[in-house]
């Protein structure tokens, strides 16, 4: 059971990427290029477990008010979920899904499966309160944004993250593997999956 | 160098590396978990300190037994609300409600609890009103004058929704035949017939309601034990608006097809009002005019004030100025269009965190412009806190407050969030709100809530008064509230009409009038027609 677990953190670093690509399964990057792609992965990471963990202590919290208040084009979705039956579980998914990416970019495992999940999360965020001229409702915010915001940034910073893995350098990924044998001297697991 | 590159993988660097997630996941987490403790204790601190209870309101009991035979009179606009709330809808009001897709209001009629009362009886002068609820309710027959009405042997029970001139001409006819009354507000329109009701309604064993419906709403009735909690500390001023920019706001009603002499029984319209031929504007839109109606002071005034008084019990005013005129509206009404009122509580206090005898007194302001919307709350000021009062409730500490100080100097209470927040929405109460949540502030006069459901504030007024009737159990706006809004709406229109300070009387309990003044002749003047008291 432990090991079937260490396979598949192994692996996280070659799924679903593998399916996509795998040139990058064994990135090297230079110590400043690793030092600010693992950073990056770090603090959203931070970011994300921090809200989730906030909300879990926070008993009385919910996204109900944030889902009723949206904006935008698709308004009526986020609305109709915020005054349906479905709001409790959309609060349990979003938290779930919150520590799970957070911790999963912070330890440095799944994530591929973290990075694009944590798109799709903020792309709702943003969906629901979409920074276009004319409307007002935005959510009270503390900076000045047109059509870009903080969500959209975070977006593409975990686009990147996605494509520059580092957790088979730094994190669980690597834990795992050097347990066993070092990548870099010892490409078998990517050859397991299948190169190109 | 080359150690490092023969042993790469050391055991510490390795769990260097791979691990070094882990003890950020720690801090993470311990940080989280501390801040949420601090949010939660500061609550709970607030909360404790504040020591608010969302009360539930008292339940006026059960209503079970034989239904209450009750008579409505005045079955227009408001009437027909005030029925519907009893049980009885008229299949226009479906095919209305049809028209407008506006489904919730009919499941919210199928769904409203049963009151128990039987419909007897209509009096309406107009036949089209009249005719319609005798065709829409079987056991409801038509009574030609109220008279006839509150005479019958089949009537328990009215409820009174006429033009403000016959509130206290038909409330005092019934207490005396022995009849329960409701009446609508303001509860008179002039100084002498206020006595006369009051002294009818102490010499009748009959219920006597005034209908101030948002008495219902539960955060009135929260706000009433913030203020006994003296969260506010001393409050020096209260503000309370209308704002409208409709005709509908503005009384400019649609005037009836079928309205003619014939189908209208004038007569009985003016009662003491000045005999002028028919007018069907008149009759339709009597809010215009003095003859009829009370203006903003006693349309909608009346309710802030009773709003206010609901909730500090500040009672008669000792003085009384207004302003105001006609501004929006120069459509041959006479009754001002925008209002204001202050009224002054030089002895009023409820409560302060002061050294002694520093803070006394409190205005009571009132601001209306029916030619703008723009929603302005309602808003008790307080040395130590502000309350923002509509369906929802909110209360802020004051920067400058006594009994906050040491929580502000420490950071526990910030200023600009609210400290204690009151949604009957949501399930629980909030002592720190997100902006958000203000989005969600309503007014309150129309619906409020009983166990996170919509309920209609005019259902559990007549609820109460027919608790009473049946049970024994409190009114919350009886005669005495009823004595004190009207007399303060009449020093208000008084005010306006003679451009002066009106004053109170509290020992001998009236308006202090000068040297041969008929301040009833002043209230009552109009450009309608020459008025004849009765005496």
């Amino acid at each position: 059971m432990k090991d079937q677990w260490k396979m598949a953190i192994l692996q996280s670093s070659h799924w679903p990427a593998a399916m996509i690509n795998q040139y990058h399964m064994n990135m090297q990057y230079s110590k400043n290029q690793l030092f600010f792609l693992a950073s990056l992965r770090i603090l959203i990471g931070w970011h994300f477990l921090y809200e989730g963990l906030i909300k879990v202590f926070n008993p009385g919290w919910t996204s109900k008010a944030y889902l009723l208040s949206a904006e935008g084009p698709l308004s009526f979705f986020f609305k109709w979920l915020g005054g349906s039956a479905l709001a409790d579980a959309a609060d349990i998914v979003t938290i779930a899904l919150l520590i799970g990416i957070g911790l999963a970019l912070v330890l440095g495992a799944f994530e591929k499966v973290a990075a694009f999940a944590g798109i799709a999360l903020l792309a709702m965020f943003y969906l629901s309160h979409p920074p276009l001229p004319g409307l007002e409702n935005a959510g009270p915010s503390e900076g000045n944004y047109f059509i870009v915001n903080k969500n959209l940034i975070e977006m593409a910073a975990l686009g990147v993250l996605s494509f520059f893995p580092t957790s088979h350098l730094v994190g669980l990924v690597y834990y795992f593997n050097r347990s066993k044998a070092s990548p870099m001297s010892n490409p078998k697991i990517p050859q397991e999956v299948g190169n190109v | 160098m080359s150690n490092e590159k023969q042993y790469p993988d050391s055991s510490r660097r390795k769990a260097l590396k791979g691990l070094m997630g882990l003890p950020f996941v720690g801090g993470i987490l311990i940080g989280a978990y501390a801040e949420s403790r601090k949010r939660i204790r500061a609550k709970r601190n607030i909360l404790d300190e504040l020591n608010i209870e969302a009360m539930r309101p008292e339940t006026s009991g059960d209503m079970a037994g034989d239904p209450i035979r009750v008579g409505i009179i005045g079955f227009g606009g408001r009437g027909q609300h005030l029925v519907r709330v009893l049980g009885y809808a008229t299949p226009s009001w479906f095919q209305l409600m049809k028209e407008e897709e506006n489904e919730d209001a009919v499941k919210a009629f199928r769904e409203q609890e049963n009151l128990n009362v039987k419909l007897t009886g209509v009096c309406d002068v107009f036949d089209v009103y009249a005719e319609e609820a005798v065709a829409s309710f079987p056991d409801c027959k038509r009574y030609r004058n109220y008279e006839e009405m509150i005479n019958s042997p089949d009537i328990d029970a009215v409820v009174i929704a006429t033009p403000d001139h016959w509130h206290a001409p038909m409330s005092i006819a019934a207490l005396q035949a022995g009849k329960h009354v409701y009446v609508e507000k303001p509860m008179t329109h002039h100084i002498r017939e206020t006595y006369e009701l009051r002294e009818a309604v102490r010499n009748s064993k009959a219920v006597f309601a005034v209908g101030h419906q948002h008495r219902q709403t539960q955060s009135f009735i929260t706000a009433r034990d913030v203020i006994k909690k003296k969260v506010l500390g001393h409050i020096s001023l209260v503000q309370t608006n209308t704002n409208r920019n409709d005709d509908n706001g503005a009384w400019q009603y649609d005037i009836h097809e079928k309205a003619s002499p014939r189908t209208i029984d004038w007569g009985q319209f003016l009662g003491s009002a000045p005999k002028i031929p028919f007018n069907k504007e008149h009759f339709f839109r009597w809010r215009k005019w003095w003859a009829y109606g009370s203006g903003l002071s006693g349309d909608l005034m009346t309710h802030d004030y009773d709003r206010i008084n609901c909730v500090l019990e500040m009672g008669m005013p000792k003085y009384v100025a207004a302003s105001g005129g006609i501004y929006t509206h120069h459509d041959g009404r006479e009754v001002p269009d925008v209002f204001q009122v202050a009224m002054e509580y030089p002895d009023f206090s409820v409560g302060s965190s002061r050294p002694k005898g520093i803070e006394k007194g409190m205005t009571f302001m009132y601001s209306a412009t029916l030619g703008n919307q723009f929603n302005r709350s309602t808003i008790l000021m307080g040395h130590d806190g502000t309350m923002e009062l509509g369906n929802t409730l909110t209360i802020y500490a004051d920067p400058g407050s006594t009994r906050y100080k040491n929580m502000i100097e420490s950071n526990l209470i910030q200023p600009e969030v609210p400290i204690y927040s009151y949604n009957p929405e949501a399930e629980e109460v909030d002592a720190i709100t997100s902006a958000t949540a203000k989005y969600f502030a309503d007014k309150g006069l129309l619906w409020t809530y009983r166990d996170g459901k919509r309920v209609d504030s005019s259902l559990l007024h007549l609820r109460e008064w027919l608790g009473a009737i049946r049970n024994g159990t409190p009114v919350s706006c009886g005669i005495k509230e009823g004595f004190e809004e009207a007399m303060s709406a009449h020093m208000g229109g008084l005010a306006w009409k003679l451009g002066r300070r009106m004053e109170w009387d509290p020992v001998r309990e009236e308006i202090i009038a000068l040297p041969g003044e008929d301040l009833d002749a002043v209230l009552l003047r109009t450009n309608v027609g020459e008025y004849v008291l009765e005496t």
